[in-house]
């Protein structure tokens, strides 16, 4: 480790610290009207699509499934919003290829409560129960990487956990869902961390935050103090950890919270560790007692232009253009990111619909995004700069001109290119502005591509 | 004195020992020699030794191995001249016989000046890169990037892309080599029969109205050529057009006459494709600016 760091005390080797802009940091989460209509991808997550369940033309009431899970790496949908189904069809999403999606009208007189679900009592549930209760509630990870939540929390027969380890870093600049949800359902999260405990079997969790979110931090620990009044069945902890960019990645942040590195290639669990988001776990908390299904999260609208930027919990399905539309977004040319600035992606229509894996909608203008724009290529000068910044420690300048000549086996077998998590740092840092990320996001792609054939 | 003895020592000592392992290769040569046939070397000097992979072999040297062998037949050297062949054929004894010529096809019409764009990709300008961010801003999410990745890995410089971003084949170039195939990120080329006239030059699954909204020259499954074709020729799949390729010889022109976008053409030879009459009211000069959303 770079002796700079160590003297700042930063825990993990090398990343970046790009500005925080968490201008929503302070604005209590409020709820997005209900859309006149909504999206439902069947697919939004790894994994088989689930199987639809209702047809065209059937009246749903708000967390009624819409799709059941197929296999074990897909989840359930239910329906976000009271209405009446009006296709099933084709539909643009996030990620480009059309794909089937369930359209619903909402109905306008309805009060839109979740009247499908039947409370339930988990108190004596064994672990196998509680993961099935998960999966029914069709959660997936709602950090962004839309993992499957009950597979995540499945510890394999021959591993034995013993600790959750519930990731509350949001390092990314612009979102603060994470957050808001930490400072406001504090008390769900630690009820959902009980739940991930019992499911995984693992006897403490420790939720790891970022420095820069003091006050999460003391919500948390009341929350802990609270819950130990009622039970001490677990050993639930808050750690801080100094901010810095990429730590919202699990390999980051074990590495900050106990200094230890997970293989190429593992997982946490080789090391007894289950690691889950903090958006997910308070969602699970607030979801299972009450029996529902995950119909609506909390998505951080933001930008310089938005007239009212802030939390808001929307529906899932809720079409861009009409978040942009209820927060008052800019009028003039702009660029729409869905997750954060760093490992977001730009979306290619306003007709897209938030899914269960976005964090954020960032807006941008015209004017924000000139000075990128007029920036061009230069060759690679071997600085260095990337090299210095990669969190997982790789070459990103040999990468990147590998990438170049399209050597995509080469960078896959010699330069480890599958320990990339595509979290930018080296284009950030890169002086000549090559696009390396985008570059090793196609050559994994190529990759597994002709893996696949 | 002495240093003259020094020398002719060392001198006399290089000597013997550079007899003795001239020895030990001359003998190695003889007890490890492989017989090697040697109009391999001679058939792989006549191949265009660009590796390419047409013949589905692993490069020239692997061709060359098994045609000595008499396993695959020169004519399965797409890229090799007609010359070349038939060089190769007398060299090692056989008829260089012949294989149907096939050339990579583009399913996409949707150029800049009938295609609408949802969206600027302003990104890396390859069409992967651009499919990965939200597949690459055009209305239409089937249809042809106009970046040219196909362009930059074609070896024989057998595509370029035309004023308004759509890739040509030169069937003249085109060897089949399937690379184009490969780089495509939505999937458009396909190695055809150079023979067959009749082809589908869109990819939208999208229905009818969307279809078109997106791009003026999309098929919109109206159906009028399954009528107009051959029984079973064509069918209708997922809002497109499919030829069913085992009844190609049954295809006739008139399939193509009353297609109002010209999505179904006919290639006259393998470089003219030409639209039907109905379809020419729709082609436009200029590109069309981008759909505001």
């Amino acid at each position: 480790m770079k002796i700079s760091s160590y003297i700042r005390g930063e825990v993990f080797e090398r990343g970046i610290h790009p500005p925080a802009q968490k201008l929503t940091a302070d604005l209590p989460i409020r709820r997005l009207p209900f859309p006149p209509q909504v999206v439902v991808p069947v697919s939004q997550h790894i994994g088989k699509p689930p199987r639809v369940v209702v047809r065209v033309g059937q009246e749903v009431v708000r967390g009624q499934p819409l799709a059941l899970a197929e296999d074990w790496l897909s989840v359930p949908h239910h329906a976000p919003v009271t209405g009446v189904v009006e296709a099933i069809e084709l539909r643009p999403s996030a990620r480009g290829p059309w794909t089937q999606s369930i359209v619903i009208r909402t109905h306008p007189g309805a009060s839109q409560e979740d009247l499908w679900a039947q409370p339930r009592d988990l108190s004596t549930a064994s672990g196998q129960e509680i993961l099935q209760a998960i999966w029914d509630t069709g959660m997936v990870g709602l950090g962004g990487a839309a993992f499957p939540t009950h597979a995540k929390l499945s510890v394999p027969k021959q591993a034995k956990a013993h600790t959750l380890v519930v990731n509350g870093c949001e390092c990314e600049p612009y979102l603060t869902c994470d957050h808001r949800l930490m400072v406001e359902h504090a008390d769900d999260l630690i009820a959902g961390i009980h739940y991930g405990l019992r499911a995984t079997g693992a006897v403490r969790a420790i939720i790891g935050v970022e420095n820069n979110k003091p006050e999460a931090i003391k919500a948390i620990q009341a929350a802990i103090d609270r819950d130990k009044l009622l039970s001490s069945e677990h050993e639930i902890h808050v750690e801080a950890v100094p901010t810095k960019y990429p730590q919202g990645s699990e390999k980051m942040l074990l590495m900050a919270l106990f200094g230890v590195e997970i293989a190429a290639g593992a997982l946490p669990i080789s090391l007894g560790m289950v690691v889950n988001n903090v958006g997910t776990l308070a969602a699970l908390g607030r979801l299972l007692p009450r029996g529902q299904g995950l119909t609506e999260r909390v998505v951080t609208v933001t930008g310089p232009g938005v007239a009212r930027p802030g939390d808001y919990r929307v529906p899932i399905g809720t079409p861009l253009q009409f978040i942009l539309d209820t927060v008052g977004a800019p009028a003039e040319s702009r660029e729409v990111i869905l997750g954060g600035p760093m490992m977001g992606q730009a979306a290619p229509s306003l007709d897209v619909p938030v899914t269960k894996g976005v964090s954020g909608v960032l807006v941008f203008r015209g004017e924000d995004l000139a000075s990128r724009q007029k920036r061009s290529t230069y060759p690679c000068i071997k600085c260095g700069e990337c090299v210095e910044s990669c969190p997982m420690g790789l070459n990103p300048s040999q990468l990147g001109m590998l990438a170049a000549k399209r050597e995509y086996e080469t960078m896959g077998e010699q330069y480890f290119l599958g320990d990339c998590f595509e979290c930018g740092c080296c284009t950030y840092v890169c002086p000549s502005n090559i696009p390396l990320v985008q570059q090793f996001r196609v050559a994994k792609q190529v990759l597994r591509e002709r893996a696949a054939s | 004195m002495e240093n003259a003895s020094t020398l002719a020592v060392a001198g006399v000592f290089m000597a013997v020992l550079g007899i003795a392992l001239a020895g030990v290769l001359a003998a190695a040569n003889r007890k490890l020699y492989v017989w090697e046939d040697p109009r391999i070397g001679e058939v792989e000097d006549l191949l265009p030794k660009s590796n390419c992979g047409a013949c589905g072999y692993a490069g020239c040297r692997a061709f060359a191995e098994l045609a000595v062998n008499g396993e695959v037949i020169p004519a399965q050297c797409t890229v090799s001249s007609p010359d070349a062949r038939e060089a190769i054929a007398s060299l090692i004894g056989v008829e260089a016989g012949s294989i149907e010529r096939k050339v990579a096809r583009l399913a996409c019409g949707g150029g800049r000046h009938v295609a609408y764009l949802r969206a600027q990709y302003s990104g890396l300008k390859t069409c992967r890169a651009a499919a990965v961010v939200g597949g690459g801003g055009k209305e239409c999410a089937w249809g042809c990037l106009g970046l040219g990745d196909c362009v930059t890995v074609c070896k024989f410089g057998a595509l370029s892309l035309n004023q308004y971003g759509l890739p040509v084949v030169d069937a003249d170039k085109c060897t089949a080599c399937n690379d184009c195939v490969e780089a495509c990120p939505k999937g458009l080329f396909s190695i055809e029969p150079a023979a067959n006239k009749l082809w589908i030059n869109c990819k939208n699954h999208a229905d009818g109205e969307t279809a078109e909204a997106a791009c003026e020259v999309a098929c919109t499954a109206c159906g009028k050529c399954v009528v107009d074709a051959a029984p079973d020729l064509i069918r209708l799949q997922n809002n497109l057009a499919v030829i069913d390729r085992s009844l190609m010889e049954k295809a006739e022109r008139s399939a193509i006459d009353r297609c109002a976008t010209g999505a179904i053409v006919w290639f006259e030879n393998p470089n003219v494709a030409i639209k039907g009459k109905a379809a020419y009211k729709i082609l436009r000069k200029e590109a069309l600016p981008v759909l505001s959303s």
